[in-house]
């Protein structure tokens, strides 16, 4: 490879960095407005960098919507003062921040955000950092791994709580991988049907996807991905790794300031992350709307397009993340675990049978 | 004695067993919620209305003339059930507007660290001088801070309508005594 790919590589790969943190930051601040109108408050509408008041109209406005809230946040984790408790396990305790968050942020690197229709020849490729064909997989495996950053968090707190929280969040998160992982293998059954040039690639689903959304073909798939995508992301009703009123903080009770900031992010991370992936696998990822062509011009401005629509999508999808927070309550962990072994397992099988016979079905014919 | 009822418990149906109809209705409520407009009062440039009768940070009011409307009886240092009123009284020079009053307070503090605002100096006082007024949030870096002095009661109070005015109709018939001689 010549150096200037590998130098727009790195800088895609920065921008990408700051984009998924930004919304990371962003997925916070949407989180506390979108609690604040549902419970009939306000939310932050203060932080006002200097002289930003002053700018007529726009500047209140962006005040009032807490624009800046994420920065004043993320200032706030850096300027705290650093606690280290005497009695844990240090080398892991400060190991495990870090093994939480990079999972996070390496399943983004397979993510397709948008297209790119070459004007001249009319070929569209999608956008993304590293076009593997085993998107999926990938994806599964890494993701996975973000299990050990909160293990390892709770096991060298050296705290009871910590250490509840932590094997709670690591039973729920290897319960739900499996549904996770069985309730998307149908589409890649379709994808990769007799006739059907698939792959194992997201960019493929989203290919697919062009005249329907698999959430319509496939409801069952999309609700058990969805459910697992909660569980897997430890959001309420599945938040049994952090459940505060029974755990103290969970698996994060002995952390502060930045490091806490780090885990924070991670799990916004995940969200943000989890929200981009149920896009692309059941709302068409950029593509327009069911049955309708997408309107993206050729050339870079479609693809700028045609990104922002993608975003869009997962930003509505992390708001439903968060509707859903206020509306249902915590599970309990037994509730939780007979959920996911005995109802979603089974069904996710099920439903991988289904799709299998249909498709051996129309292949027979 | 009353009769128990046993009330059947239904199984529930398929469709309860999902819970997802109930989870969509619960979601209709959320975002019912969500477009409700907010109850948030924006505290310090916003002030909640204060009820009448409030019973705020006690204070001294005046009389619409301007002149101190406490004669230092002293009433409400002693039915204080705190003891968070000390005064001083002391005489009124002579040749002063208010010479009739005999007394004033040379000195008049409630120490608001003990105060409790049960009210009781306001109904005590015969001369309608102490009120509890609105102000409700007090603050201080210090305890020295939080003793509030006779010029901070006075500009707490303000001055509040007064509809005897028994010190005025006193002197006048005084002074209507001495010059006509009735009575
Ligand atoms: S309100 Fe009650 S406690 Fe406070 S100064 Fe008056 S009498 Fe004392
Ligand atoms: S405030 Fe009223 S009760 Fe208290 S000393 Fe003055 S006149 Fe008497």
């Amino acid at each position: 490879m010549e150096l200037t790919s590998i130098l727009l590589k790195i800088v895609f790969a920065v921008l990408m960095i700051v984009v998924v943190m930004t919304m990371a930051g962003y997925s916070v601040l949407i989180e506390r407005k979108v609690s604040s109108w549902v419970q009939g408050r306000v939310g932050p509408n203060r932080t006002a960098p200097f002289l930003v008041n002053y700018i007529p109209f726009i500047g209140p406005l962006l005040v009032r919507m807490g624009i800046f809230q994420p920065m004043a946040d993320g200032l706030k984790f850096l300027f705290k003062e650093e606690i280290t408790p005497g009695h844990v396990n240090k080398t892991y305790y400060f190991l495990a921040p870090i093994l939480a968050l990079v999972p996070a942020l390496t399943t983004m690197v397979v993510i397709p955000f948008g297209q790119y229709t070459d004007p001249s020849t009319g070929a569209s490729n999608p956008l993304m950092l590293a076009p593997l064909d085993i998107g999926i997989l990938f994806i599964f495996a890494v993701s996975s791994l973000g299990v050990y950053g909160i293990v390892l968090a709770g096991w060298s707190s050296n705290n009871k709580y910590s250490f509840l929280g932590a094997i709670r969040s690591s039973a729920q998160m290897i319960s739900y991988e499996l549904s996770l992982g069985l309730s998307v293998f149908p589409l890649f059954l379709w994808l990769n049907a007799p006739g059907v040039e698939g792959g194992l690639g997201l960019n493929a689903v989203v290919d697919y996807q062009q005249n329907f959304w698999f959430i319509f073909v496939q409801p069952l798939s999309a609700l058990l991905f969805l459910v697992a995508i909660f569980a897997e992301t430890n959001r309420l009703p599945f938040d049994m790794a952090e459940s505060e009123t029974d755990l103290v903080g969970g698996f994060h009770t002995e952390y502060g300031c930045f490091k806490f900031g780090i885990f924070f992010v991670a799990e916004y991370a995940h969200i943000v992350i989890g929200s981009a992936l149920f896009t692309l696998l059941f709302l068409g990822g950029w593509h327009f709307l069911p049955g309708l062509s997408d309107p993206w011009p050729a050339g870079w401005i479609g693809a700028v397009l045609s990104t922002i629509w993608f975003l869009v999508k997962t930003v509505i999808l992390i708001v439903f993340f968060v509707l859903i927070r206020w509306t249902l309550p915590r599970f309990r962990y037994d509730q939780v675990m007979k959920l996911g072994w005995t109802i979603l397992l089974p069904l996710a099988i099920g439903n991988l049978i289904l799709n299998a016979i249909i498709i051996a079905l129309i292949d027979s014919q | 004695m009353a009769e128990t009822k046993v009330i059947e418990r239904k199984p529930l149906s398929l469709s309860e067993r999902t819970y997802l109809p109930q989870i969509v209705s619960g979601l209709k409520t959320t975002i019912s919620h969500m477009f409700k407009p907010s109850v948030t009062l924006q505290y310090p440039e916003e002030r909640p209305p204060i009820p009448k009768g409030y019973r705020g940070v006690p204070t001294l009011v005046k009389d619409p003339n301007g002149r101190e409307k406490c004669v230092s009886c002293q009433l409400c240092e002693f039915v204080c059930p705190p003891r968070a009123i000390r005064i001083t009284p002391g005489e009124i020079p002579e040749g002063s507007e208010s010479e009739h009053v005999e007394k004033g307070p040379e000195e008049f503090e409630i120490n608001m660290l003990r105060c409790i605002y049960c009210g009781l100096c306001q109904e005590v006082c015969p001369e309608e001088a102490i009120f509890l007024q609105d102000v409700f949030s007090l603050s201080g870096y210090s305890r020295e801070e939080l003793v509030n002095k006779k010029d901070k009661l006075y500009e707490l109070g303000g001055t509040l309508p007064d509809s005897h005015f028994k010190w005025d109709k006193k002197k006048a018939a005084e002074e209507a005594a001495l010059a006509g001689g009735h009575h």
